[in-house]
C-alpha cells in the first residue's frame, strides 16, 4: 500500500460523496426538463442534506438501538461499495478486500439492516416497505450476480480491478454476452435504486411506495444519512454499470495521463447515464408491485442466458 | 504414558466421560441444580477438550485403534483420520455452546425427567462422537443406530404429546430405512469379501456398476439422515418436536454426520468418482436447497422455519459435494479441493450459526411459551442478549459478509466460476444454471431470515404477555455468546481456518487449498491468485466501521445529536395497534404467490355475511401427499391382499405348510 494509492482511494471516496448527489441532481433536472417542468438546481440534493442535518431527529417511542445505528451502518455500507468500484483508477488498495461477489453481499448486508430498521418501529408501513424490499431484493440480487459472472467468465476474475482492466483492453465489439448483460443489469440497476418502473422516488402514496416505505420513519439526521446513502448507491451502480460495459477512460495504476482525465471521462459518462435514467423514468409508467416479480425474473434470465451465451460462443 | 499421548485415546476418553455423565444423571435422577450446574457445564468442558484433540489431530496421519466390546471375535475397529479429526472437531466446537446452554435450559416439568435427559442426550453425543470414529461396518452401523435412537428419545421428551409421539415415529420411522441403505452399501462395499472392515473396503476396486450402486444407496442412506429431498419430511417435524439444544444437536451435528458418511464412502471407500454422481449430488442438492427455503419463507412456527433452512444449507453442502465430485472425477484436484474446502466450511458454519439460531428460538421459547412467530414481536427490547446474538446467527444464516456464512458462499461461488473448464460441453452447459440456482437460494435465504428476527425480536409485541418476556440466564447467555464468537471468528478469519481444514481435502483428493500455496495471506482470502479473486473480511469489517464512526462524530460534530422521541406516523390514521404489523403469513405472501406451485395450499376466506370473519391459509408438503401417501396406500393394499391369506383357521395354515413342504421337496429333488 503505497502513498500514491492511498490518496487515490481517499480520492475515490471524496468524489464518490460529492458525486452522488449530485447525480441524483441531475437525473432530477433532466426528468425536469423531460416533462416540461422548470428544473431544481443541480445542488439540490446537498441543500435538502444540509436542511435534515440541522432538524432534531424525531424517534418513535418504541425503536430500538437498531432504528437508530442502522443509517450509520447502511451509509458506512455504500461508501465502502463506493470505494470498491474502480470509478477513476483501478489502483484502489481497498478493491482486494471484496470482490464482485463481497460487492453483492455488501449491498445485501445494507438492504437486510435497512429492513429490519423500518420493521423496528412495528408500523403497517414499515413492514409493508421491509417485505416489498426483500421481495424486490431476493430476485434482484441473484441477476447482478449473474451480470458480474459473466463479466467474470470474460475476465477470468471476479476482482473488479482486473475485470475493469480486461474488459478496457479488449477490441471495441460488442460481446453478445455483454449485451445481454447489459439489458440484465439495467433492469436490476432500476429496481435496486427503486426507479420506475419499480418504484417511484417521487411517490409518497402510501400503497405504491417500497424505498419512501422503509424510511418513512426517518427524520433529520437519520434521513440524511439514508438519502445519502440512496445517492451513493445510485453512484455504486452507476459507476459498476460503467466499469462493465463502458470501461474505458478508467486509469490503471501509474498512468498519471489517463489519471487527469479520468474525472472529466468519469463525470461525462455520469451525465449521459444519468440524462438515459432520466429518458427511462419519462417514458415508462410504474408497474403494478405483482408485475415486479415477472420484471426481475426477466432480469435473472437474461443474465443467465448471458452466461450459456458465453459458455457457448465463448465471446 | 506414552499410549494416553495418542489424541485417539484422548477422544475415547471424551466418550467415556461423556457415557459416566450420562449415568450419573440418571444417578440424580430428580436433581436438576445438580445437572445444570454439574454436569452439563462439565460435558461442555468436554466437548472442548475433544475439539482440542481432534484439531490436534488433524494435520497428522491416521491413527487406528480396536475396541473389544461387541461380539467375541468382531471387535470395534476404530480409526482418526483427517475426515473423522474434522467432523469431531465439529461436534465438539458445536456441542460446547450447546451443552453449556443446555444445563440453564433443561428443567424439571417438561416431560423426561432431567437426569434422565442427561442420559440420552451425552448417549446422543458419545454416539455421534463414534459413528465418526468408526473404521467398521459393524462398529459403524452399531452406532449410527444409538445415535438414530438416543435422538429419537430425546425428540420425544414430552412424548404424551400426540403430535410430538407422531413426530418422533416419523424420525425413526426414516432413520431406519435410511440405515438399512447404508448396510446395504457397505455390503457392496465388501465385494463378496466378508470382511467387513474400512480398510479391505478401500483396498478393493469396484466395477462402475457396483461402486455406482454404492453411491446411490450411501446417497439415499444418508440423505434420509441429512434430510435430501425427498427424504427430507422428518426434519421439519421432529425439530420443533424437540426441546431446543436438541434441536441445535441434531441440526447443527447430527446432519453432518450424514454428510461425513456421505464423504467417507464417496471419497475414502469408493475412492474412484464418476462424473455423473456429481450432476445426481448437484441436481439433488440444488433442489432441496430451493424446495428448503421456500418453505421456510412460508413457515409460522419458528423452529420449523428452521428446520427448512436446514435443509436449505444441506441441500448447498450437497451441491458443493456434487461439485468436488465432478471436479475430482475429470481429475482437476485443486479445483476440487476448492469445492471440498467449501463444502466442509459450509458444514462448520452451518453447526455454528444453525445451533445459535435454535438456542436463541429456546431461549425465546422458555421466556414466552410460543413457537408460533404470529404471537411474537418487539422481543427485542425485552430479551436484548438473546436479541443481538440471534442477529449474528442470522446475518451469518442469511450468507452476509463479514460473517461466517459469507465465506462459505463466496468459496462455493468461486467453485462454479472454474466450471467453463470442464471438459465435458454438458456439464459446462448446466454449470451456469446451477449456479444461479445457488444464487437464488443465497438471496431467498435472506428474505427468510429477516422474516425469521423481524417478526420475532421487532416491531411491536403483539401479544400482551410478551412485556413479561425474560432475558436469557447465565449460563444459556454463555453457550449463545459462544456460538456467536464462533460465527464472528470463522466469518473474520478465513485463511486460518482453511488451513486447518486443509488436511481434509488433501487427504481426500490429494490437494489441499493451503499445501499448494495459494490460500492468501492471513487477512486476504485468495484462493487462486490476488488477481483471480480475493475478500478480507477484516478489512470490509474495519473499513465499515470506520466510516460508521467517522460518520457518527462529524455529523454530532458539525452539526448535533438531538433526539426527540415522539409516537409512530402511521400516514395519519391515529389508532395504529400492534395486529396492524405484517403476520408471518402476511411477511411470506409474496413468496407463496410466487412460488405458487411448490406448494399445497388451503385458503379459507371469509365471506361478506361472516359476524366472525376468519382468514386461514395452511402450506403443506407438496411431497407428503405425492410420495409419501402413495406409499403408505399402496403398502395398505399389498397388506390388504397379504391378509387375504390370512384364514384364522388351523387347517389352511396346514394346507399351507404342507404346499410349501412339497414345494422344497420337489425342489431338492430337481
Amino acid at each position: 500500500m503505497n502513498l500514491e494509492g492511498i490518496l487515490a482511494q481517499l480520492t475515490a471516496m471524496v468524489v464518490a460523496l460529492v458525486l452522488a448527489p449530485l447525480l441524483v441532481g441531475w437525473v432530477n433536472q433532466c426528468r425536469a426538463w423531460l416533462q416540461n417542468r422548470r428544473a431544481p438546481p443541480l445542488t439540490q440534493q446537498f441543500r435538502t442534506l444540509h436542511k435534515l442535518f440541522c432538524k432534531e431527529s424525531v424517534v418513535a417511542y418504541d425503536a430500538t438501538a437498531l432504528f437508530r445505528l442502522t443509517p450509520y451502518i447502511v451509509f458506512g455500507c455504500m461508501l465502502l461499495a463506493c470505494m470498491i468500484i474502480p470509478t477513476l483508477s483501478t489502483n484502489l488498495p481497498l478493491a482486494p478486500a471484496a470482490d464482485a461477489i463481497a460487492l453483492v453481499g455488501l449491498f445485501a448486508l445494507a438492504r437486510l439492516f435497512i429492513s429490519l430498521a423500518a420493521m423496528d418501529i412495528g408500523t403497517a408501513f414499515g413492514t409493508m416497505g421491509a417485505r416489498r424490499e426483500m421481495l424486490v431484493g431476493f430476485l434482484a440480487e441473484p441477476a447482478f450476480l449473474m451480470v458480474l459472472f459473466t463479466a467474470s467468465l470474460i475476465s477470468n476474475s471476479t476482482s473488479l480491478a482486473t475485470i475493469v482492466g480486461t474488459l478496457a483492453h479488449r477490441e471495441l465489439t460488442i460481446l453478445p454476452s455483454l449485451a445481454f448483460a447489459g439489458v440484465a443489469f439495467t433492469m436490476v440497476s432500476l429496481a435496486e435504486n427503486a426507479r420506475i418502473p419499480v418504484d417511484n422516488p417521487a411517490t409518497h402514496l402510501e400503497l405504491t411506495m417500497i424505498h419512501e416505505a422503509l424510511v418513512l420513519e426517518y427524520s433529520g439526521r437519520h434521513l440524511a444519512l439514508m438519502e445519502w446513502a440512496a445517492s451513493l448507491k445510485l453512484f455504486a451502480y452507476s459507476c459498476a454499470g460503467l466499469a462493465l460495459f463502458f470501461p474505458w477512460g478508467v486509469a490503471e495504476a501509474n498512468d498519471r495521463v489517463a489519471l487527469a482525465f479520468a474525472l472529466p471521462v468519469l463525470v461525462a459518462k455520469l451525465a449521459a447515464g444519468g440524462f438515459a435514467l432520466a429518458l427511462i423514468e419519462t417514458i415508462l409508467a410504474k408497474m403494478r408491485i405483482f408485475r415486479v416479480p415477472e420484471f426481475l425474473a426477466t432480469a435473472f434470465l437474461l443474465g443467465v442466458l448471458a452466461l450459456l451465451v458465453h459458455l457457448l460462443l465463448g465471446a | 504414558m506414552n499410549a494416553s499421548a495418542l489424541p485417539i485415546d484422548a477422544i475415547l476418553a471424551v466418550v467415556v466421560v461423556w457415557f459416566a455423565i450420562g449415568l450419573a444423571g440418571v444417578a440424580a435422577l430428580h436433581s436438576t441444580r445438580l445437572v445444570a450446574y454439574g454436569l452439563f457445564p462439565l460435558s461442555a468442558l468436554a466437548s472442548l477438550a475433544l475439539a482440542g484433540y481432534a484439531l490436534a489431530a488433524l494435520p497428522g496421519g491416521a491413527q487406528t485403534a480396536i475396541l473389544a466390546i461387541g461380539l467375541p471375535g468382531l471387535p470395534f475397529h476404530l480409526r482418526l483420520d483427517a475426515l473423522s479429526a474434522f467432523f469431531l472437531a465439529v461436534l465438539g466446537l458445536a456441542s460446547a455452546g450447546i451443552s453449556i446452554f443446555a444445563g440453564g435450559y433443561f428443567r424439571a416439568g417438561e416431560g423426561t425427567p432431567p437426569g434422565l435427559m442427561c442420559l440420552q442426550y451425552h448417549v446422543f453425543l458419545a454416539s455421534m462422537a463414534m459413528v465418526l470414529l468408526a473404521d467398521d461396518a459393524y462398529a459403524f452401523m452399531v452406532c449410527w443406530e444409538l445415535m438414530a435412537l438416543s435422538s429419537f428419545f430425546l425428540v420425544t421428551t414430552n412424548h404424551r404429546i400426540p403430535e410430538i409421539q407422531r413426530a418422533g415415529f416419523l424420525y425413526l420411522l426414516l432413520a431406519h430405512i435410511g440405515a438399512i441403505a447404508i448396510l446395504l452399501c457397505f455390503g457392496v462395499l465388501q465385494a463378496n469379501t466378508g470382511d467387513y472392515t474400512f480398510a479391505n473396503m478401500r483396498a478393493q476396486h469396484l466395477s462402475p456398476f457396483w461402486a455406482s450402486a454404492a453411491f446411490l444407496l450411501a446417497l439415499f442412506g444418508f440423505g434420509a439422515k441429512a434430510g435430501i429431498l425427498p427424504l427430507h419430511v422428518w426434519l421439519p417435524e421432529a425439530h420443533p418436536a424437540a426441546p431446543s439444544p436438541v434441536s441445535a444437536l441434531m441440526s447443527g451435528v447430527m446432519l453432518k454426520t450424514a454428510i461425513y458418511g456421505l464423504a467417507r464412502v464417496t471419497f475414502d471407500l469408493v475412492h474412484t468418482p464418476i462424473w455423473w454422481w456429481g450432476v445426481v449430488a448437484l441436481a439433488v442438492g440444488l433442489a432441496t436447497a430451493l424446495f428448503g427455503v421456500v418453505f421456510a419463507a412460508a413457515q409460522v412456527d419458528m423452529k420449523r422455519l428452521l428446520a427448512y433452512s436446514s435443509i436449505e444449507n444441506i441441500g448447498l453442502i450437497v451441491v458443493a459435494f456434487g461439485l468436488a465430485i465432478v471436479f475430482t472425477a475429470y481429475r482437476m484436484h485443486s479445483l476440487a479441493a476448492l469445492a471440498m474446502t467449501a463444502m466442509l466450511y459450509h458444514c462448520l458454519n452451518h453447526a455454528i450459526f444453525k445451533s445459535l439460531l435454535f438456542l436463541g428460538t429456546g431461549s425465546v421459547l422458555h421466556a414466552t411459551h410460543e413457537r408460533s412467530l404470529g404471537k411474537l414481536g418487539g422481543l427485542m427490547r425485552y430479551m436484548p442478549w438473546v436479541a443481538v446474538t440471534t442477529l449474528a446467527g442470522v446475518i451469518a444464516s442469511a450468507g452476509l459478509p463479514p460473517s461466517n456464512g459469507f465465506v462459505s458462499e463466496w468459496l462455493l461461488l468461486q467453485s462454479f466460476l472454474f466450471t467453463g473448464a470442464l471438459p465435458n460441453p454438458y456439464l459446462k452447459m448446466l454449470a451456469p444454471v446451477f449456479a444461479a440456482g445457488v444464487a437464488l437460494v443465497a438471496a431467498l435465504a435472506g428474505y427468510v431470515m429477516v422474516k425469521f428476527f423481524g417478526v420475532i425480536f421487532l416491531g411491536k409485541p403483539r401479544e400482551e404477555k410478551l412485556s413479561e418476556a425474560r432475558d436469557a440466564g447465565a449460563l444459556e447467555r454463555l453457550g449463545l455468546a459462544w456460538l456467536t464468537a464462533g460465527c464472528v471468528l470463522l466469518g473474520l478469519f478465513p485463511v486460518a481456518v482453511i488451513e486447518v481444514i486443509d488436511p481434509v481435502p488433501f487427504a481426500l483428493v490429494g490437494r489441499g487449498l493451503a499445501q499448494s500455496g495459494h490460500i492468501g495471506d492471513w487477512m486476504m482470502l485468495a484462493p487462486v491468485t490476488a488477481e483471480r479473486a480475493s475478500y478480507s473480511p477484516l478489512v470490509v469489517l474495519v473499513a465499515t466501521l470506520a466510516i460508521v464512526l467517522v460518520a457518527i462524530l462529524v455529523v454530532h460534530r458539525v452539526y448535533h445529536g438531538r433526539v426527540r422521541r415522539a409516537p409512530a406516523w402511521g400516514c395519519g390514521f391515529p389508532a395504529g395497534t400492534a395486529r396492524m404489523q405484517d403476520t408471518a403469513e402476511g411477511f411470506g405472501q409474496p413468496i407463496r404467490q410466487i412460488f405458487e406451485p411448490f406448494y399445497r395450499m388451503k385458503r379459507e376466506l371469509p365471506t361478506a355475511f361472516d359476524s366472525h370473519p376468519r382468514y386461514r391459509v395452511t402450506v403443506e408438503d407438496p411431497l407428503w401427499a405425492w410420495v409419501y401417501l402413495r406409499i403408505a396406500a399402496a403398502t395398505d393394499r399389498i397388506s390388504r391382499f397379504v391378509g387375504l391369506m390370512q384364514r384364522g383357521r388351523i387347517s389352511i395354515y396346514l394346507l399351507y405348510s404342507f404346499i410349501t413342504l412339497v414345494t422344497l421337496l420337489f425342489l431338492t429333488q430337481a
